[in-house]
């Protein structure tokens, strides 16, 4: 409360003890020196961007082309950007905390404290600026063209959304630099997180990042959701649907629910923290409860929305790499809406030792292992699509088999945990950490790599590498093997989670087996790095821009590769499910029309870096009290959003003509090329215009 | 018939579960139900290994069939059907389905039982007599109060075998997480609240204990000894308690409060420097479990100095 009113010193509660450079400085343990590393590194990244920026001259396209666009193409692309930065932090964070547990038989070379940061930033960034930013930016790009729309319905609020989430993932990034973040667990459970127990900034990094990020989310569930309803092309039918667009309306319906406690939760928190509440303090009321149950209302159905997406990806993979239809589509439909509505009746399995009683465990425990028919259900789905088709073992087949196979154990984990009698026992420990990784990893983190080497070809004209890819996706899989499994039995030996050092001398060579997993993982991360390097430099050889470089089944393949930014020269008609796969074997595919029209787009609009740059300077002014600057910012936003409202010349013209010369631009160029059948899919003969198999 | 899929598949289980009972092996110092010393912690880990088994059923179909699909219907394969618009199959939904249906019908009925049967709150046996342990969580320590003895430990937690005992606990810090693996399981430990576990040793032997949430830097060593003896040994051992102890006052309480291990809870006070920061106390005040809790729950603010835990506390609180 006195801070509030503290006008005196202009950076509020900062000082330069703040700064890992002065913290090193002062006291050289390696603790210590490694924070100034990560934070010399954050520096010296952020100054290589802006020279590279400047030296090739890039800020004028950079401004034009990207961050001031309302295309869900590009936006799509930086929310998958943002989110493969982060994955290499989060990545390094995991790898550095295997390798305090892996020296950590009584001691290990982290401090405590550094330790516990290390695990919150690293379950922060993996949830909220890993997954979903990828999960985002992959329903943003593919959603619209597999519905056949030329955009979101609010291209601009998909920019605001995108600047949100940046501004939560440099809040974090900032934390390195600036102060240190929560040690408190990416859940911050308080009275833990509250002023008493933790007086620093740590909590309120925390509290910011996930709060400003979560208003983005939540507006980025309601635009999905309005643009799956809304922007469907003529003839797509709910039930004609790709069903990774089901899976985004099941996501973007779980957003709107879900984030929601998560928003209040952490504003809750932030008037403890800020103006002396008592929502979950010990004294005066407060029960820490009433946060466990709020947060993991979110919680629950939040990593469903994670997966559901990766459900997606391995449907459409799965279904285009076997040359088949999908088995099941309406069983798959069914089963993901079941799992949506049943994760939120869920939450409660979170926290099964919080002292209830035993109904109240029976109830949520049963309901957990409801969840387990769905999800097995798709799992057979997906099988039963393999049965008699043709597969072509691609990347992304071998993320989905790793998937497939992967998976089934992280759900026996889950129907495990699922009875309260043994989660009294595994709960809290390693056993745990491995089952979350489980069905986080080979679930979502694969679903989106999958995705990622399956539509990157759409986004950029060019496939990725597949020899890289294979190395990737191998080393993602052993890597995660090697890491976790040998956690479910240090936890079943009784090792709790989120320990810097342990003293049981049986949990040793499970540790090091640990590392040697996490260095393959390590090798993945580069591998990726690697993938991209090499396929851009062979983009020429790797180009397929006649757009259909998988025989894809859906509407996404029917328009060139890259697609222009009104997605189709003529929005399709359609009649059946895997629309495109249906006109190609009726050999209607390709045709031109008689009838172009002019085409009306969004404007771009600088509003999303505004709100961008505001709500950072916001977060930082909270976190630091620094109410003059909050006060600016808000204010700033605020003028800058109504004064958006007032813009009257906010569309642009394509005019037929155009929109017809590039159509049959890209006709031409397919009547002129030679189909490609399925063995040569990896070789540069393929660009893009797939051969038709014939059925035995 | 489920019996019988049960004893089959428990064959596997028991390959996966391998490794952790190896690594146990006749350890005296168990921290795990994986080996259990306790009716609960035995029948937790028989419930796992039958929650593992009737779930293999559905899930070992996947790890044969995947690998031998993408065999079989590989690209290359002349031999091999391909039915590329086939797409729905009746019966085959109704298996899909139905097994993973009926194998989660079975596991709620199991989890139902096994919920009520393994309560936590329930007496081990109704009938008998409980010896009473209240257990204060403090940071980065356990206190273990004796009402009937009269005396109180940290670090070491000593009761008859074969006899049932009840840990009542709240926390005079953030919420931690009272476990003893190879007895039962865990349990919150809240400020302001109060829960038990009723656990019962099936033989003498030294378990460790632990806290498994998250409480702050000294976390990781926050662990105790529970030592099963027999009636003779123990009375011994309370003897010792009373003889070696020091009194559990104001003053002494609230060094324990502060955010320190026991170790170095150990050396702040003036008492005798035993081996894994063991205190004993001869003397206690009455109902100090009540006390810590009411405090919180009393309608009056706790203050960053006065609450245990908070890194501004002052030494001068009392319970």
């Amino acid at each position: 409360m006195t801070a509030l009113l503290d006008w005196g010193w202009p950076l509020g509660v900062f000082t330069l003890e703040q700064l890992p450079f002065v913290r090193a400085y002062n006291n050289p343990t390696t603790s210590e020196l490694i924070g100034a590393g990560a934070a010399s590194l954050v520096v010296l990244g952020g100054l290589a961007v802006l020279v590279i920026l400047t030296w090739f001259g890039w800020w004028r396209p950079l401004w034009r082309n990207w961050l001031t666009s309302t295309d869900h193409k590009r936006i799509g692309i930086m929310y998958i950007v943002l989110s493969l930065v982060m994955l290499s932090r989060g990545v390094i964070e995991g790898a550095l905390m295997r390798t305090q547990q892996a020296t950590g038989l009584n001691s290990g070379f982290l401090t405590p404290d550094h330790f516990s940061q290390l695990f919150s930033t690293h379950g922060t960034i993996m949830i909220f600026f890993v997954a979903m930013p990828f999960v985002a930016g992959l329903i943003n790009y593919v959603m619209p063209l597999q519905i056949g729309a030329r955009d979101m319905s609010f291209p601009v609020m998909n920019q605001i959304s995108l600047g949100l989430t940046a501004v939560g993932a440099v809040l974090v990034m900032i934390s390195l630099v600036l102060g240190q973040f929560s040690t408190g667990g990416w859940t911050a459970y308080p009275p833990y997180t509250g002023k008493v127990f933790s007086p620093g900034v740590g909590p309120d990094y925390w509290i910011w990042s996930v709060a400003i990020a979560g208003i983005g989310s939540t507006l980025t569930g309601i635009n999905f959701a309005v643009t799956i309803y809304k922007e469907r092309a003529p003839g797509m039918h709910l039930f004609r649907m790709p069903l990774f667009t089901w899976t985004a309306l099941c996501a973007a319906i779980l957003l709107i629910f879900a984030l929601p406690p998560l928003t209040v939760s952490t504003l809750m928190l932030a008037l403890d923290r800020y103006l002396g509440f008592h929502f979950f303090t010990n004294d005066l009321g407060g029960n820490l409860m009433n946060y466990a149950n709020l947060f993991w209302l979110f919680g629950h159905p939040e990593v469903y929305l994670l997966v559901l997406p990766a459900f997606g990806v391995f449907s459409e993979v799965i279904a285009t790499y076997s040359g088949k239809r999908l088995y099941g589509y309406a069983s798959l439909v069914y089963a993901t809406m079941a799992i949506s509505v049943l994760s939120f009746t869920v939450w409660l399995h979170h926290f099964f030792t919080m002292g209830q009683g035993a109904n109240v465990n029976i109830a949520f425990g049963i309901a957990t292992m409801v969840i387990a028919i769905p999800t097995g259900v798709k799992v057979y789905d997906w099988m039963a699509t393999m049965f008699r088709g043709r597969i072509r073992f691609s990347v992304p087949m071998v993320y989905a088999t790793g998937f497939l196979i992967l998976f089934v154990i992280g759900g026996l984990s889950g129907v495990i945990l699922a009875n309260p009698t043994i989660d009294y026992q595994v709960h809290n420990s390693v056993f745990l950490v491995a089952h979350f990784h489980n069905v986080l990893i080979p679930g979502v983190l694969y679903g989106m790599l999958a995705g990622y080497h399956y539509w990157f070809p759409k986004a950029f004209g060019f496939r990725l590498s597949e020899g890289w890819g294979y190395v990737t996706a191998t080393l993602w899989i052993f890597g995660f093997a090697f890491t976790f499994f040998p956690l479910y039995v240090a936890g079943l030996l009784g090792m709790p989670r989120r320990s810097v050092s342990f003293s049981d001398p049986s949990f040793q060579p499970l540790m090091l087996i640990a590392v040697f997993g996490a260095v393959l993982i390590m090798g993945a991360l580069a591998a990726l790095v690697v993938q991209l390097f090499v396929s851009i430099r062979n983009r020429k050889v790797l180009a397929v821009p006649l757009g259909d470089p998988w025989n894809g089944r859906t509407l996404e393949w029917a328009t060139s590769s890259p697609p222009p930014e009104y997605n189709f020269a003529i929005i399709p008609t359609v009649t059946s499910r895997d629309m495109f796969a249906l006109d190609k074997a009726r050999g209607t595919a390709f045709e031109a029309s008689q009838n172009y029209k002019d085409i009306v787009l969004p404007k771009n609009t600088a509003i999303g870096m505004i709100v961008s740059i505001g709500g950072t300077g916001l977060g930082l002014a909270l976190v630091w009290q620094i109410w003059w600057l909050a006060l600016v910012c808000v204010t700033g936003m605020l003028i800058a959003l109504i004064g958006d409202t007032f813009r009257k010349d906010v569309h642009r013209v394509i005019p037929a003509a155009d929109v017809a010369r590039e159509h049959k631009e890209w006709l031409k160029k397919i009547a002129d090329a030679k189909p490609v059948n399925r063995l040569e899919e990896a070789t540069p003969h393929n660009t893009g215009f797939a051969a038709q198999e014939d059925a035995q | 018939m489920l019996e019988r899929f049960g004893s089959r598949q428990s064959m596997l289980t028991l390959v996966v579960l391998a490794g952790a009972l190896l690594l146990t092996g006749c350890a005296e110092n168990s921290a795990t139900f994986m080996a259990p010393q306790g009716a609960i912690a035995a029948a937790q880990k028989a419930h796992l290994i039958r929650v593992t088994a009737i779930t293999m059923i559905a899930v070992f179909p996947v790890l044969i069939l995947v690998p031998w699909m993408l065999w079989r219907y590989r690209y290359k394969n002349p031999k091999a059907r391909y039915a590329p618009d086939w797409d729905f199959s009746g019966p085959l939904d109704l298996v899909m389905w139905g097994v993973p249906l009926i194998i989660i019908v079975v596991l709620s009925f199991q989890l139902w039982s096994a919920t009520k049967t393994l309560d936590p709150y329930r007496p081990i046996d109704p009938t008998e007599g409980e010896m009473r342990v209240h257990v204060i969580g403090l940071d980065w320590k356990w206190l273990f109060v004796y009402p009937d003895l009269g005396i109180a430990t940290v670090g070491e937690v000593a009761f008859p075998a074969n006899e049932p005992v009840v840990f009542e606990m709240t926390s005079d810090s953030v919420m931690q997480s009272f476990a003893i693996g190879a007895l039962a399981g865990q349990i919150y430990v809240m400020p302001g609240m109060t829960t038990a576990l009723h656990v019962e040793a099936d033989q003498t032997g030294t378990f460790v204990g632990k806290n498994m949430q998250f409480s702050g830097k000294g976390f990781a060593e926050q662990k105790f000894n529970a030592k099963a003896m027999s009636p003779v040994d123990f009375d011994a051992w309370v003897a010792q308690v009373r003889q070696e102890g020091r009194i559990l006052d104001a003053a002494s309480y609230a060094v324990l409060a502060e955010p320190s291990t026991k170790e170095q809870a150990q050396k702040a006070l003036d008492v005798p420097q035993r081996p894994g920061g063991v205190i004993y106390f001869n003397a206690i005040p009455s109902d100090l479990l009540s006390s810590v809790r009411g405090r919180y729950t009393s309608g009056k603010p706790v203050d960053a100095m006065q609450q245990p835990g908070s890194p501004t506390y002052q030494t001068r609180g009392t319970p």
